[in-house]
């Protein structure tokens, strides 16, 4: 698990999305690299989700580009996405894992060894025999990391992973979040949450209504954030 | 549970199946023959004794006359067993048979309700047996299908009654369009009278409150032929077989087989191979 | 009530010519699953994974199948197998094999048809999913059916209970043969006619036990599904 330089940077061009008649992202243009994560923030409906998948090539776009290192390439094989509500295969626990490193291609004879640390990193290793569906929510969000993590992506890109969680499951997605960047992975987050912005930024990007309002490191973000919008979304007046 | 090996097992299952019938084939033939052979028990009786002496599978495909001469028509069949001299002559006429022998005869019975509503139990005379019921317009039940049995039932109102009955016929008269035993159980259900061949009768396990009303006239006559079908024209028919099962039936051995079923002590075919006019 | 008692004594004692009837009617119809999974699990899960224009016609017609008349499935093979027909030349009108064909050609739609929606459900489930994990369209099949193989085995034993009820088609293209291609359905109508009761209620006996244990098998089979993959 590294970053591999030739993935970043990763780039938006003026990257629109419309469906509809309704514009979800509005001529982005922002620049991702190397190093601590990057969250996105921002109110409901402001396209963080749409850009998440757009990088990962799961929702096209109508116009501007995407490029990972300079290429114009559709989803290289590094990256990785792990969605707000993550749907468990009708397997076991430990077989979710053993599938996804079979889709990432790891040798057969390594798959068992792989799945069972993988599990152990997510804090899951005694559950790997039990049926993924019967995994608590906090369970089943820290199993789909372990697939997330099954590619041995460059780039791990979540879609609030602790929206619907406790408080506990919360701060064990973060720490494993915050281990697996400490080790070279670059990761990209969405969250509504400022708290968890604040524990985890690097960098701070936030979106309105489609628009990139501002992209910014993370303690000057918060303290003297650069746009209008920002300042009413720290203080809790931006809801839509 | 479902793996891989469970459906490797289902398939070759399958496979088995498919194919181990079409080896047993070899040395068998097809007739198709009456319901009223079969319904009567008397290939159940005869054909294992066939089969012991030659070693030969007799598959019955059980229809009604007409049908049965359809299936030599097309093909489908070796033999064909059946029992309207008139029709089968059409089947040789249409060089659709090589050669009709007879075999043996039965008699047809008016089967009709204890109640007998037509009055007509103990006639001798089928003719005004007949004419009786329709003026009364008892409940009369027709095969309506085709079979040897239908085409005699016509033939007796036609000829015999001088009743043009598909003219003359009126609700009274219900044409079923299926075999002996159907037409017996809806005769039983609805107190009704039919024609019935007497072999069908007496092993008809259903009788209730029918029993036979008249008997014993001439022309009541059944008579049964067989014939093979003419592999020149279906080069498929087994012609060694089948001529073999014809030559048993009209052999002394089969004459007295099928003289010695019975049912109930009672003799339900006539052997009369020897006779040139049947 | 004679005749019942004397069905259970066919029954329990089990009367050979009974129970040869019974193994054949089991042979043809699992014969005929099997042969219309082969053919239906890969149309239907094929069906709910690609796209193409007028996509709705052939989910149509499919789901229209399901309700073919069994009559009119066994005349239209009877026509193509007759000697006189296309593939006379075959010569398996009135065997077994025949009987196998048409029961095939009724039970195929319904699994093509329920694979169909059980593929589609679960696809959409798991669209996203396979997506993030860069699965392939060959691999995508598989872990559908695979995943899905409980559903999937339920609509087989539905095939199955449809096969093993009908008459119309056997009756026709197998001549209902005695010893040969008589089976539990075609033995009940015909016994019925020569009003011989006694058999055909015990066959009908026999017959019910087996839809029962189908259902069950079903329920059973949804239970497992549950009970092992959540």
């Amino acid at each position: 698990m590294r970053a591999a330089a030739s993935d970043l940077p990763l780039m938006f061009v003026e990257a629109s999305i419309v469906a509809r008649e309704v514009t979800i992202l509005d001529r982005v243009t922002l620049t991702v690299t190397s190093g601590a994560p990057t969250i996105l923030i921002g109110p409901n409906g402001s396209g963080k989700t749409t850009l998440l998948r757009a990088a990962v090539g799961l929702t096209p776009l109508s116009n501007g580009r995407i490029t990972w290192g300079g290429r114009n390439t559709e989803m290289p094989s590094k990256s990785a996405i792990m969605f707000q509500r993550p749907t468990m295969l009708r397997r076991t626990a430990a077989a979710n894992v053993r599938y996804a490193l079979a889709a990432a291609n790891v040798p057969r004879g390594q798959r068992e060894e792989q799945a069972a640390e993988l599990l152990a990193l997510v804090g899951l290793g005694e559950l790997g025999s039990r049926p993924a569906r019967r995994l608590s929510g906090g369970e089943q969000q820290r199993l789909a990391l372990a697939r997330a993590l099954a590619r041995d992506p460059a780039v791990l890109f979540l879609d609030e992973p602790t929206a619907s969680l406790d408080p506990y499951s919360t701060k064990a997605i973060e720490d494993i979040v915050l281990a697996v960047s400490a080790r070279g992975v670059k990761v990209v987050m969405s969250t509504h949450d400022i708290g968890q912005a604040k524990r985890l930024a690097g960098d701070v990007v936030l979106l309105h209504r489609g628009r990139l309002i501002e992209s910014t490191r993370a303690p000057e973000f918060f303290v003297t954030p650069h746009t209008e919008e920002a300042r009413k979304f720290i203080a809790g007046e931006l809801l839509v | 549970m479902i793996n891989r090996r469970t459906v490797m097992v289902a398939a070759a299952l399958a496979a088995a199946i498919l194919t181990t019938p079409v080896c047993a084939q070899d040395k068998s033939i097809v007739v198709s023959s009456t319901t009223s052979t079969q319904d009567s028990g008397l290939f159940g009786y005869i054909l294992p004794l066939f089969k012991e002496k030659t070693g030969i599978d007799v598959k019955v495909i059980a229809q009604g006359t007409g049908q049965a001469l359809d299936t030599g028509r097309r093909g489908d069949s070796d033999v064909v067993f059946v029992h309207a001299k008139s029709a089968e002559e059409k089947f040789l006429a249409e060089g659709e048979g090589v050669k009709r022998y007879p075999v043996m005869y039965n008699d047809f019975v008016l089967i009709g309700p204890k109640s007998d509503p037509a009055g007509i139990k103990g006639m001798k005379d089928i003719a005004k047996a007949l004419q009786t019921i329709k003026d009364k317009q008892a409940d009369f039940i027709s095969r309506g299908d085709r079979s040897g049995t239908h085409i005699a039932e016509l033939a007796l109102w036609n000829k015999d009654a001088g009743i043009d009955i598909e003219k003359e016929k009126g609700p009274w008269y219900k044409s079923i369009g299926q075999g002996m035993g159907a037409a017996l159980n809806i005769a039983g259900a609805s107190n009704g009278y039919v024609l019935s061949d007497r072999g069908t009768w007496l092993s008809f396990k259903n009788k209730g409150d029918l029993q036979i009303l008249v008997e014993g006239d001439k022309r009541l006559f059944n008579q049964y032929g067989v014939t093979l079908v003419n592999p020149a024209k279906h080069p498929n028919v087994k012609k060694e077989l089948g001529q073999a099962f014809i030559d048993w039936l009209i052999s002394p051995e089969g004459q007295k087989a099928i003289a010695s079923y019975k049912i109930n002590g009672e003799q339900l075919f006539y052997p009369n191979a020897s006779d040139p006019s049947a | 009530m004679t005749g019942d008692m004397t069905a259970l004594q066919l029954v329990l004692t089990g009367d050979p010519g009974l129970f040869a009837i019974v193994r054949l009617s089991l042979l043809i119809s699992l014969s005929a699953v099997l042969l219309a999974a082969l053919v239906g699990v890969p149309v239907g899960a094929l069906l709910a994974l690609t796209r193409f224009r007028g996509r709705e016609v052939p989910i149509v017609i499919l789901n229209a199948l399901m309700g073919l008349p069994p009559v009119v499935v066994g005349l239209a093979i009877f026509l193509l197998l007759s000697r006189s027909g296309p593939l006379g030349s075959w010569g398996i009108l009135f065997t077994p094999q025949a009987m196998v064909i048409a029961q095939t050609v009724l039970v195929a739609p319904i699994i093509a048809a329920l694979t169909r929606q059980t593929i589609e459900d679960l696809w959409i489930e798991y669209r996203d999913e396979l997506a993030a994990m860069d699965v392939g369209p060959g691999r995508r099949i598989v872990t559908l059916i695979w995943d899905a193989r409980f559903s999937l085995v339920t609509a087989l034993l539905a095939g199955f209970g449809r096969a093993a009820a009908e008459v119309g088609a056997i009756i026709i293209v197998g001549g209902n043969i005695e010893g040969f291609t008589r089976t539990m359905t075609t033995a009940i109508a015909l016994e019925t006619s020569k009003g011989d009761l006694p058999l055909a209620v015990g066959l009908g006996l026999i017959l019910i036990f087996i839809v029962i244990l189908i259902n069950a098998m079903a329920w059973a089979m949804r239970h497992a599904g549950e009970r092992y993959a959540g």
